[in-house]
C-alpha cells in the first residue's frame, strides 16, 4: 500500500490545483504558527515588575561562548554514552543467554525463565532503577546501567528468540544429521543466522537505550540532562534554562537520529545481503512491533509445520 | 505485613493517578497520532513532511527532557497550569509519533493487490478505503496500538520524577519513609504495574496470533 495513488485516479490539472492550493495553505499555516512561537519566545517579559530580555536574546546565550560550559556538557555527554556503552554489552550478552535459557529443550528452564522475563517486561525500567538503588545500594551509575541491562536484555532476548523460531527447521535438522548436538547445532547454526536476521531490531532497541540513560536524570546519576539543566542551570540561575535546553535537545537529536540512521542502513544492508526471501519484507522501525511480527511470523510457520 | 497493609490506600492513591495518566494521555495521542498519521498519507506535501519530521523529533527525544520542558521550561515561560496537565502534554506528545507509526504501518501492512482488486471491480475511491483497505489495516493495527499502550503504562512513572505524586513517587516516598519493608513495597509497585501491563501484553499476543494465521 506504499503508493497510495492506487487508491484513485491519477490526479487531472483540476486534482492537482487543489493539491497545490491545499499545500500552500497549509504550509502558510504552518510558518504562520512558527512566527507566532517564534514571537512569543522573543518577546521581553514581565515579572515582579523587572522587565527581562526574550529568549533569544544575546544575554541568555553568552555562556557558551565560555569553552569551559562546553567542556562541562561535554563530561555530561560522555557519561550518558558511557553508561549507554556498558549497558549496551551487558544487554546483547544478556539478550544471548535469556534467548538460549527460553527456548531451550527442558520445560524446567523454559517456563521459569518465561515468567521472569515477563516480569521484566511489565515493569517500569525507573521502578528498576528505584529498587537496585535502595537495596543493592550500588551507586547511581551501576543502578542505571543495570537496570537498563535487565530490561534491554529481556527484549533483545525476545528478539532473538523470535528470530531462532523463525528460522526453517532444514537448518536444525541438517546440522543434526551431520553429527552436531543439540548446543552445537543452536551456537554455531542456529543462533548466528537468528543474531543476523535480527540485528536491525537489536540496535533500534539499542537506540531506545541511550534514550532511557536520561532516565538517571531522577534517580540522581549525572548524564547529560543532570549535567545541563540541573547543575549549569542552577550554577547560572534561570536566564539560562531555555537556552540550556535548547542544546541539550540539540545534543541528544544528533546522537540518537545518527544512530537511528545507523539501524535504518543495517536494516537495508542486511535485508538485501541476507536471504532473497527476506528482501521484500518491510521491516518496521519500531522495535516492539518489529518483535510482535516476527514473533507472529514464527508462530505462523510453526501452525504450517503441524 | 500488618504494616505494609497499612500503606495500601497510599498505594490505591498513587495507582489511580498513574491510571488516570494512561487513559487521559492514551486518549489525547491516539487523537494526535492519527491527525499525524493522516497528515503523513495526505496528497499534500507540506502536511507530509510537517508530520515526518515531527515523528522524527519526538520519537528520538528522551522523554525526560519532554517532561522537563513541560515541567520547568513552560512555568518559567508563563504557562501557569498544574503538574498533572503538564504530564499529560508531555505524554501524549511523546507518544504521538508511535501511535502515527503503528497506524500508518498497518495501512502499509495491507498488500498492494488488495486495492488494485477494490479497483478493477469497480469500487471508487471511498469504497475501497472504507471496504477493503481500513477493514483490515484495522486487525493489523490493534496489537501494535496495544503494545504502544503497555510502553505508555511504563512510561508514566517518569512523571512521577517531575510532581505528580503517581505510583513510582508513591513507592520512592513510601520505601523513604518505611525502611524496614523496602522490598515488599518495591515488590507491590511492581506488582500493580503488572496488573496492567501483563493483560494488555496477554490480549495484545492472543489478536494477534488469531488475526495474523488468519490471513
Amino acid at each position: 500500500m506504499s503508493g497510495s495513488s492506487v487508491l484513485f485516479d491519477a490526479p487531472g490539472p483540476k486534482a492537482r490545483r487543489n493539491s497545490l492550493i491545499a499545500s500552500v495553505v497549509a504550509g502558510a499555516g504552518l510558518i504562520a504558527l512558527a512566527v507566532w512561537v517564534f514571537l512569543i519566545l522573543a518577546a521581553p517579559r514581565q515579572s515582579g515588575g523587572v522587565t527581562l530580555p526574550g529568549m533569544f536574546d544575546g544575554s541568555r546565550w553568552d555562556i557558551f561562548t565560555d569553552p569551559e560550559v562546553w567542556q562541562f556538557i561535554g563530561r555530561g555527554v560522555l557519561a550518558t554514552l558511557q553508561a549507554a556503552a556498558v549497558a549496551a554489552v551487558g544487554a546483547v550478552a544478556l539478550g544471548v543467554v535469556f534467548s538460549l535459557l527460553r527456548s531451550s529443550e527442558h520445560a524446567w528452564i523454559r517456563v521459569p525463565t518465561a515468567w521472569l522475563l515477563e516480569f521484566f517486561r511489565g515493569m517500569p525500567v525507573l521502578l528498576m532503577m528505584l529498587f537496585i538503588l535502595l537495596v543493592a545500594s550500588t551507586g547511581a551509575f551501576w543502578a542505571v546501567v543495570i537496570a537498563l541491562i535487565i530490561y534491554n536484555g529481556t527484549l533483545i532476548g525476545e528478539a532473538l528468540r523470535a528470530g531462532l523460531a523463525a528460522l526453517p527447521r532444514g537448518q536444525r535438522e541438517a546440522a543434526l544429521s551431520v553429527g552436531m548436538r543439540y548446543f552445537q547445532s543452536k551456537m554455531l547454526v542456529e543462533f548466528p543466522q537468528a543474531f543476523r536476521q535480527m540485528l536491525p531490531i537489536i540496535v533500534a532497541q539499542l537506540v531506545v537505550l541511550l534514550k532511557d540513560t536520561s532516565l538517571g536524570y531522577i534517580v540522581g546519576y549525572n548524564e547529560l540532562i543532570r549535567t545541563t539543566m540541573n547543575n549549569l542551570g542552577s550554577f547560572y540561575g534561570n536566564r539560562y534554562m531555555f537556552s540550556l535546553f535548547v542544546v541539550t535537545l540539540v545534543l541528544y537529536l544528533a546522537i540518537n537520529l545518527s544512530l537511528s540512521w545507523f539501524a535504518r542502513w543495517l536494516s537495508r544492508r542486511t535485508a538485501s545481503g541476507g536471504g532473497k526471501a527476506r528482501k521484500g519484507a518491510s521491516t518496521p522501525e519500531d522495535p516492539d512491533q518489529a518483535l510482535l511480527v516476527a514473533e507472529a511470523s514464527a508462530k505462523a510457520r510453526l501452525s504450517d509445520q503441524r | 505485613m500488618e504494616q505494609l497493609w497499612s500503606l495500601m490506600p497510599e498505594f490505591w492513591e498513587g495507582f489511580r493517578v498513574t491510571l488516570l495518566l494512561l487513559v487521559v494521555s492514551g486518549v489525547l495521542a491516539l487523537v494526535l497520532g492519527t491527525a499525524i498519521a493522516a497528515m503523513r498519507i495526505s496528497p499534500v506535501p507540506v502536511l507530509r513532511g510537517f508530520a515526518a519530521a515531527w515523528t522524527e523529533i519526538a520519537r528520538n527525544t528522551p522523554l525526560t527532557l519532554v517532561f522537563f520542558f513541560t515541567a520547568f521550561v513552560m512555568p518559567m515561560l508563563g504557562v501557569r497550569a498544574p503538574y498533572v496537565l503538564l504530564a499529560f502534554v508531555a505524554l501524549t506528545y511523546y507518544t504521538s509519533p508511535f501511535v502515527a507509526e503503528a497506524l500508518r504501518s498497518g495501512i502499509n501492512g495491507v498488500p498492494v493487490g488488495q486495492a488494485e482488486a477494490a479497483r478493477s471491480i469497480g469500487l471508487g475511491f471511498r469504497q475501497t478505503v472504507s471496504l477493503v483497505v481500513l477493514p483490515q489495516a484495522f486487525r493489523m493495527t490493534v496489537p501494535p496500538l496495544i503494545n504502544v499502550f503497555i510502553a505508555l503504562t511504563k512510561n508514566t512513572s517518569v512523571a512521577g520524577g517531575f510532581f505528580v505524586v503517581e505510583l513510582f513517587a508513591t513507592t520512592r516516598q513510601l520505601a523513604n519513609d518505611n525502611g524496614n519493608i523496602v522490598i515488599p513495597i518495591l515488590l507491590v509497585a511492581a506488582a500493580l504495574y503488572l496488573v496492567i501491563t501483563v493483560p494488555l501484553g496477554f490480549a495484545a499476543g492472543q489478536l494477534e496470533k488469531r488475526w495474523v494465521v488468519s490471513r
